[in-house]
């Protein structure tokens, strides 16, 4: 017996001390291998008496399983030793950047455009659109402005050259001509809005030769200027995102409405931001009318039978108003710190139920 | 339109205040566009006392001042004007004032070698007058010291508005008062003009001269020949107003005129009638036909334009300007004065051909009041003679007062109907007749006259408008509108959410959006095949801004170059916007165009990556799988337009529809934009995209194992990878799930002219587990498919 125990005690510490899994590996050949201290212990048993193997069978069994388990224990032991030195030789430093990924944006022109869209959506507003370069008869005739009409002085109109069949076409200064085109194409009750790119000649510190407008027209049997109140109230206090607005009418004169209305909303321009909503400031928002009666016989509509509004304003402005941008000409400079300080990332498209704005 | 308040109350009896007045204005559609003090580009001015005026030690002509201007001690001032001496009152201006005149601010000089610390100023240098032949010479009692502006008694406000194109009538300070009257802020009080009886017929006659076609551009001509005038200044009254409203007082004969266009708004004419030869008549001008007019300009006139002329030549361009050879001048005794109308559509083209602005095409375009030709010549020949003597003659007239009389039927809902505003029959009546109109009651409806000066009222909705806006357009209640549908159905096209997902994927890929002008410079767009006579603007902004661009790619470019130059070298810039074939209406795409430049941004963790065709490529297929929500299966056929890398770029087309054009930019592009390189671009045409056909279908996965088994062919190099990958993909197609290259060789190991392309195919079994018998088979049907399709063999 002096024997066995010598021989376990000699063969744990040497378990003990194996520094690696192939001097474990060899311990487990030299012990319980084929010719193993332990598996030749083992065969001896069978040279044995009963008596002999009923005492030294469960001792000498005994012996292997714990020189299995240390063995077994002994190498877990050891991996896990070797995946933490593994670990510890991989560490990186966290504190490095992460690998150059560009960031987009959308121009906020586009973003406006779609919070617009939004918005009279809800009411059924679809969404019209025309040529950039448009005929003269839609661009003004159509909208009762005649030719050499003193109201042409007031669109420092572009012109293109002329066109190999005789024909000169204009840049449109305004996004109305989407009004005749609309209502050339389709009986109503008509409710349309129709933003995109007009053109003046003209460029200032407020004005640039190429701008944005959004147009609305509303035609029916019943539609009056109370309405179109009500639709610019809300169209305003949904888009700046406040609980009320207050407008204030002024008679004005568009060749294509009558009577014609310009729009100044109150506002609050004393700090850097400008408010909306209170204040003692008056800021002009929009033009608009009651579509004249002419314009809808011009466009095939009876306007004893029809009626109905249209209103128009600037989105460069909008945005400019809404997300204090202060000089219009930047819109359209590309310049890549503008994009990236006033563009907008390409999952905040602006819904109702989420808010148009974050 | 300005006009001082005193001159408004010639007109309109009121109490109200400057502000009461500039509020109804505005609310009335008068907008003010600003209210100031006559005398407000004087208030840096001060009183100043000369204390003494001695010679300049180095200057004969000048003067050594010491001025108190009210400060602690007097100022040394050295002045050149004959009258400066001691003892006057003058007007003075310290260092740092805006001289008008100039519109600079006065600086302290040094002058001869003395120093100068103000001004003494002239008439003509604070713009009160023409004088310059010396400084002004305040009263004795003047306080020194005190604001210039109040002992010129120039401390009135003028209101200055904003008159619409279709208010003709509200072009005089006279309308204006009728407005204002009818809102209730005054009564009218405007005296009816007398006639000035003649004393003798007139020696020069007038004729209307037009075929019967054109008889509508001058259906009247009326004047009057007074004779022993005496030209000279207007009295001073004329001359403050003149002034006040920013108009130069000239002559008694020449002021007279602006003071009745103004007041009344009716234009008129004096011609000297010595200068006249023989007698006068209104006549369509010849083609080519000459006139210096009043400017000191020879314009050249069409056969579209009405001239007055007398039997030698055109004398004045109607409507619009008078000629110099007639004018008046200070030695005119006879003149002749004309009061006519003018057809303004006429006289607006004339103006807008000559591009030639004045106040009587101001205007007339808009049209004036006929009945009040006649009534103003009688007007302007009282003012004469009270302030010219002399002697008139009988009144001569040729054609007759245009008809302007017509009937309006006004519903009496029409108001509520159109306006959403209720207003009482009585009121609708009272306000219109206020205003001028003539109303008839009837049961259901008014009947409606417009005055002659009103020729802008068309029908009821401008009745509509004339009651809202005096009523009070803050009387229109807010109605909600109907909903059309309770919950609100989806209103976008699909094109317009296909843009709108374009857009956003391509933002998503770290592209910048930007807005540029759709006009380019002409050398710009020729690059891109534009720059043609039919797409250049006829009156650019500016030279470089010529030409309507045939794709967004300059616009980008350039802003490309002008980031680079702010030190940013990589860049991913997209536009989506239109591009034009051509100058007509519809001729243009609408195109999603977007650049990669730069060879890549540096990291720690990885080699700069330099742009190439294959990012673009991803781009467009990222943005058409947006757009239609599944991947594109068009394909790829090799090179693009010219301004691409012929040998790295590619376009897709659907038949002979091209969708998209990409690929790495041709050198001389990016050297004509002077960018530092590489640029990669593409070009998305979004009207040629299909309609999205993402519905979903259902879908059963299989539950066998797929296989990857790898190819690799060697093949001809000029093989195209995708006609291998779709001959792999058609060995079997039931089976074979995807084909992907995974790498391209040429080099050692492979023969000159060839490549070696390995391909990895995928196959997913539907029905039950390949066996590996079955695998070997797929594996020589895409040998044998490969090698019919391309003449690739399996790489040894």
């Amino acid at each position: 017996m002096t024997d066995i125990t010598a021989l376990e005690n000699e063969t744990l510490a040497a378990i003990a001390g194996a520094g690696d899994e192939a001097a474990l590996e060899a311990l487990r050949v030299a012990s319980l291998g084929k010719k193993g201290s332990i598996s030749e212990l083992l065969k001896t048993l069978g040279g044995m008496s009963p008596d002999e193997r009923k005492v030294n069978g469960p001792a000498f069994n005994g012996l292997r399983d714990r020189i299995q388990s240390a063995i077994t224990a002994k190498k877990l032991a050891l991996e896990e030793a070797a995946l933490n030195a593994r670990l510890a030789s991989e560490r990186v430093d966290i504190t490095l950047p992460v690998r150059p990924e560009p960031v987009g944006s959308i121009h906020p022109v586009s973003q406006v455009f779609d919070e617009v869209v939004a918005i009279f959506a809800d009411l059924g507003f679809a969404v019209a659109e025309g040529p950039d370069v448009e005929f003269d008869d839609y661009n003004f005739t159509k909208l009762n402005i005649p030719p050499d009409h003193p109201a042409r002085q007031m669109h420092d109109t572009f012109y293109v050259a002329k066109q190999a069949d005789g024909s000169q076409h204009v840049l449109r200064t305004h996004t109305s001509p989407v009004q005749a085109r609309t209502m050339l194409a389709q009986k109503p009750p008509i409710r349309i809005i129709s933003p995109g790119r007009t053109y003046r000649v003209d460029s200032d510190a407020t004005h640039s030769p190429m701008f944005h407008q959004f147009e609305g027209l509303v035609i029916d049997e019943v539609t009056h200027l109370g309405h179109l109140k009500w639709v610019l109230e809300e169209f305003y206090k949904a888009f700046f995102e406040v609980s009320s607005v207050e407008l204030r009418a002024r008679p004005s004169f568009f060749p294509f409405t009558e009577p014609s209305v310009e729009w100044d909303i109150r506002c609050d321009r004393s700090g850097s931001q400008i408010k909306f909503g209170s204040g003692s400031d008056w800021l002009e928002v929009a033009g608009s009318g009651m579509v004249n009666p002419r314009v809808l016989d011009n466009c095939g509509i009876d306007s004893t039978k029809y009626q109905g509004y249209a209103f128009g304003g600037g989105i460069d402005r909008l945005a400019m108003l809404k997300y204090g941008i202060p000089d219009i000409r930047s819109f359209f400079e590309s310049d890549l710190r503008w994009l990236k300080a006033y563009g907008f990332a390409a999952l905040d498209l602006p819904t109702l139920d989420g808010g148009l704005s974050r | 339109m300005k006009f001082p308040l005193s001159w408004l109350k010639d007109h309109l009896e009121t109490d109200a205040d400057v502000a009461t007045i500039a509020a109804k204005l505005t609310a009335i559609g008068l907008e003010v566009e600003a209210v100031e003090e006559a005398g407000a580009r004087l208030k840096d001015f001060t009183v100043g006392y000369v204390v003494s005026a001695v010679q300049h030690p180095n200057a004969d002509r000048l003067r050594l001042c010491m001025v108190d201007a009210g400060g602690k001690e007097p100022v040394q001032v050295v002045c050149g004007a004959p009258n400066a001496r001691t003892g006057i009152k003058v007007v003075f201006a310290q260092p740092g004032t805006v001289i008008p005149v100039s519109g600079e601010a006065l600086k302290i000089g040094t002058i001869r070698g003395v120093e100068s610390r103000g001004m003494m100023c002239s008439g003509r240098e604070l713009l009160l007058s023409d004088d310059h032949d010396g400084i002004i010479e305040l009263p004795e009692d003047a306080p020194i010291g005190a604001p210039v502006a109040a002992v010129l008694g120039l401390t009135e406000a003028v209101i200055d508005i904003a008159i619409t194109p279709n208010r003709g009538d509200c072009t005089s300070v006279w309308g204006v008062a009728r407005d204002l009257a009818a809102a209730g802020l005054g009564t009218l009080k405007t005296s009816a003009v007398k006639a000035v009886a003649g004393t003798f017929p007139s020696p020069k006659t007038i004729a209307l001269n037009f075929a019967p076609d054109a008889k509508k551009a001058c259906p009247l001509f009326a004047g009057r020949f007074i004779r022993g005038v005496k030209n000279g200044p207007s009295p001073l009254w004329v001359q403050e107003r003149l002034k006040a409203i920013g108009l130069r007082p000239i002559s008694a004969l020449v002021d007279v005129t602006n003071l009745i266009g103004h007041d009344r708004g009716r234009p008129l004419h004096v011609f000297d009638a010595d200068k006249l030869v023989g007698n006068l008549q209104a006549r369509l001008a010849t083609e080519g036909e000459e006139i210096l007019a009043l400017d000191g300009k020879t314009y050249k006139l069409d056969s579209e334009m009405v001239v007055i002329a007398d039997n030698a030549a055109a004398r004045g361009i109607a409507g619009v300007m008078g000629g110099q050879d007639t004018g008046c001048s200070e030695t005119t005794t006879n003149v002749f004065v004309e009061s006519a109308f003018f057809d303004p559509a006429r006289v607006a083209a004339t103006g807008r051909k000559l591009q030639l602005n004045s106040d009587a095409r101001y205007r007339f375009e808009r049209g004036v009041d006929p009945e009040f030709v006649v009534p103003g010549l009688e007007l302007a020949t009282k003012l004469i003679v009270e302030w010219c003597g002399g002697e008139p003659s009988n009144v001569v007239v040729a054609g007759e007062v245009p008809a302007w009389k017509r009937e309006i039927i006004f519903a009496d809902n029409t108001v509520a109907r159109i306006g959403g505003l209720d207003v009482a029959k009585d009121e609708i009546v009272r306000i219109l007749t206020h205003l001028g109109f003539g109303v008839t009651e009837t049961d259901a409806a008014l009947t409606v006259v417009p005055p002659s000066w009103r020729s802008d009222i068309d029908g009821p909705a401008d009745l509509v408008e004339e009651v809202v806006r005096i009523y009070g357009l803050e009387h229109v209640p807010s109605v909600p509108m109907s909903r059309p549908n309770a919950i609100a159905r989806p209103v976008l096209t699909s094109a317009q959410k296909r843009l709108r997902l374009v857009r956003r994927a391509l933002a998503s890929r770290g592209f910048n959006e930007t807005i540029s002008f759709s006009f380019v410079a002409r050398t710009s767009a020729a690059l891109f095949g534009g720059g043609d006579d039919a797409r250049q603007l006829q009156n650019p902004i500016a030279a470089d801004m010529d030409a309507l661009r045939p794709t967004p790619l300059p616009s980008l470019l350039a802003a490309a170059q002008k980031n680079q130059a702010r030190g940013f070298n990589d860049l991913m810039l997209f536009e989506i916007g239109a591009g034009f074939q051509s100058g007509m209406p519809g001729a243009q795409q609408t195109i999603a165009a977007g650049i990669r430049v730069g060879s890549g941004v540096k990291s720690w963790s990885k080699a700069a990556h330099p742009v190439d065709a294959f990012d673009v490529k991803a781009d467009v297929l990222a943005a058409l799988e947006a757009a239609m929500g599944s991947a594109m299966a068009a394909p790829v056929k090799t090179g693009a337009p010219s301004w691409y890398h012929p040998g790295r770029s590619g376009t897709l087309a659907l038949g002979p529809k091209v969708l998209a054009v990409f690929g790495e930019l041709h050198p001389k592009i990016v050297a004509a934009f002077d960018l530092t390189g590489p640029v990669a671009a593409f070009e998305l045409i979004l009207d040629a995209v299909p309609e999205s056909k993402a519905k979903k279908t259902s879908f059963s996965p299989s539950p066998y194992q797929a296989v990857e088994r790898d190819f690799a062919f060697v093949v001809d190099a000029k093989v195209a990878a995708e006609d291998l990958v779709k001959a792999a993909k058609g060995a079997e197609r039931t089976l074979i799930e995807a084909v992907t290259i995974f790498d391209v060789y040429e080099g050692k190991g492979v023969a000159e002219g060839k490549k070696s392309l390995a391909i990895s195919v995928r196959l997913q079994p539907k029905d039950k587990t390949l066996t590996d018998a079955e695998i070997e088979t797929v594996g020589q049907k895409i040998v044998a498919a490969v090698a019919k399709a391309t003449g690739g063999s399996l790489r040894a």
